[in-house]
């Protein structure tokens, strides 16, 4: 728990909660895609990573603004633009810099099968209809993210030598933060009695099955899930790569709140 | 050679308004001019998402930082429609791309000055797209049927950028002070690159005759300029954004607006490669292409692998 937090006691709490936890995981991401704009190995991966991180920030967008419905807040951009980083509850995973193109690829792999799994179990167990609709809407774009990272993990593992290894290499430095995916803390545990979040334990495994399987098959080492997994980024202890990205997003915006940008 | 009887007969189809078709007769040198002239075409596409890029990451509000991703993500869908064209005259993608890269093709010179404060992505949008809108809807009737198609195509896109990038300059415009600001100076920075992109007065413009007599284009840089000139001297009246050029004037004979003295110079110098932004766009693209290599390299090898699996 960070220090201000306190543990959803209504389910329009818990909702509000969930919504922002997904909406900053995608904002996070989209940002750091977006920074590929025009420096891609490839037209076609100029393309396509814009082409995600515009789904993203669009799946970002549409969650905040449910969620500043339910909290009373003006609209989608005040929790983009006028949170602090102790204040954003995205997983670590999201806000790791850009890196190289292997290791934006084996991010989003992992990103999208997570999302995968979470939003195709949401839709069935989720009642609120604004909130299913947009997991409906958002699931068929997923699917399509998750099939472009991981047709590329494939290319670059069983491709020369030099790609084998980036891509080895970025799995095995990201490893560490894939661990918040799958944690259940106080506020999640308070979402799930509502029917609005989900046990992710439940589908961890089959998870793992599919990385296994896509890491093999791009004939890859699976690192080891038992290792030291980074925590506490849901409830505000970042990394230190987070405020930066933020001090970028938010300068404008923030300089001259009281002007309109849309 | 070209003989005679192939070129009259080539020029017969084009005054009857006919497409040049890839697999068609064509001279030399009208293979050339295309292949000059669609590649950098497409060049500016993609170093054009270069401005742009400097400020995805800071776009003030979500709204307006999915439009820009999307504008960028169209202008990279240009790009690869214009070299797909390009390709079909007997050249590939990829010595097109290290011909700018590494040797001395051009791309528009609008994209070597640098974008420095937001309102400059509304004002791109409005001006930059819309002289590239007046210069495309032009050639989507080029007598080359690649190009003129893949020009229809990218105008539809174009309409909608320079649209949005209008409608926040107008917002800014009629903003705070700060916006006012911010506005205006965009547009005094913007203004005389935009005219100069419709190139050289037709009197210094060598091509023009050539390529209109080959119906590539159908009208001349001054014809074009004077008619984006008409069009956007209202658009800046109505959200009260003031053009940098006093001697902007309504001719009644004419019924077009005259203008003051285009800096040629500054063209000239900025075409030759002195100019504010040139090395850091060429060096952020050749950045882009080399650190790409591995990732190219290793596609092209995962194929082969695949393909050799099938066969055996
Ligand atoms: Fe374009
Ligand atoms: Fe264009
Ligand atoms: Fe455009």
């Amino acid at each position: 728990m960070s220090t201000f937090d306190t543990i959803p006691q209504t389910r329009q709490e818990a909702l509000v909660e969930v919504l922002l936890r997904l909406a900053d995981d995608r904002l996070i991401l989209g940002h750091r895609l977006s920074e590929w704009a025009g420096h891609g190995p490839e037209l076609e991966e100029d393309l396509a990573l814009a082409n995600i991180a515009l789904d993203m920030i669009g799946h970002a967008s549409a969650l905040y603004e449910y969620a500043a419905k339910l909290d009373n807040k003006p609209d989608e951009d005040y929790f983009a633009y006028f949170r602090d980083d102790i204040d954003f509850k995205n997983i670590a995973l999201a806000e790791l810099p850009r890196g190289d193109f292997a290791f934006t690829i084996a991010r989003q792999f992992l990103f999208s099968l997570f999302s995968y799994f979470l939003y195709k179990d949401l839709i069935e167990i989720v009642e609120d209809e604004q909130f299913n609709g947009m997991l409906q809407k958002h699931f068929k774009e997923i699917k399509y993210h998750l099939r472009h990272s991981r047709e590329w993990v494939l290319r670059l593992g069983d491709g020369t030598d030099e790609s084998k290894s980036r891509i080895q290499n970025a799995f095995d430095n990201i490893w560490m933060y894939t661990g918040e995916m799958f944690e259940i803390d106080e506020p999640f545990k308070a979402a799930i009695e509502h029917n609005l979040y989900t046990k992710v334990a439940k589908w961890q495994s089959e998870w793992r099955t599919f990385v296994n399987s896509t890491l093999t098959e791009a004939t890859l080492t699976v690192p080891d899930y038992e290792q030291y997994m980074f925590t506490g980024a849901r409830s505000g202890r970042h990394t230190e790569y987070l405020g930066h990205l933020l001090a970028q997003m938010q300068f404008l915006r923030r300089s001259y709140p009281d002007a309109e940008w849309k | 050679m070209d003989t005679q009887k192939q070129l009259d007969d080539f020029q017969k189809r084009i005054d009857n308004g006919e497409k040049i078709e890839p697999k068609d007769w064509m001279p030399e040198r009208y293979r050339k001019q295309l292949i000059r002239m669609m590649s950098q075409h497409a060049h500016s596409e993609i170093v054009g998402m270069l401005p742009e890029g400097n400020w995805i990451t800071r776009v003030p509000s979500l709204k307006r930082k999915m439009v820009l991703l999307a504008k960028v993500q169209d202008e990279a869908g240009h790009g690869l429609y214009l070299y797909s064209g390009t390709e079909t005259l007997g050249v590939t993608r990829k010595e097109l791309i290290e011909d700018y890269i590494y040797g001395n093709a051009k791309y528009s010179s609008i994209f070597n000055y640098p974008t420095l404060t937001y309102a400059d992505i509304c004002v791109i949008g409005w001006l930059v797209d819309g002289a590239a809108i007046v210069n495309q809807t032009m050639l989507a009737k080029s007598s080359y049927g690649p190009y003129a198609r893949a020009n229809l195509r990218i105008c539809k896109e174009e309409s909608f950028h320079k649209k949005q990038g209008y409608e926040m300059l107008a917002k800014m415009a009629n903003g705070t002070p700060e916006q006012r600001k911010m506005a205006q100076d965009a547009v005094n920075r913007w203004w005389w690159p935009t005219l100069m992109m419709f190139g050289p007065h037709d009197s210094d413009s060598p091509n023009s005759a050539e390529l209109i007599k080959w119906g590539v284009k159908t009208k001349t840089n001054d014809e074009l300029r004077r008619h984006f000139v008409d069009r956007t001297v209202m658009e800046a009246e109505a959200i009260g954004i003031t053009l940098p050029d006093p001697e902007l004037s309504y001719n009644e004979e004419t019924g077009h607006w005259d203008f003051g003295a285009i800096p040629w110079d500054e063209f000239w110098s900025v075409v030759k490669g002195d100019g504010p932004m040139n090395l850091e766009r060429i060096k952020a693209r050749k950045i882009a292409y080399e650190e790409g290599e591995w990732v190219r390299k290793a596609a092209k090898e995962y194929a082969r692998k695949r393909k050799l699996e099938k066969a055996s």
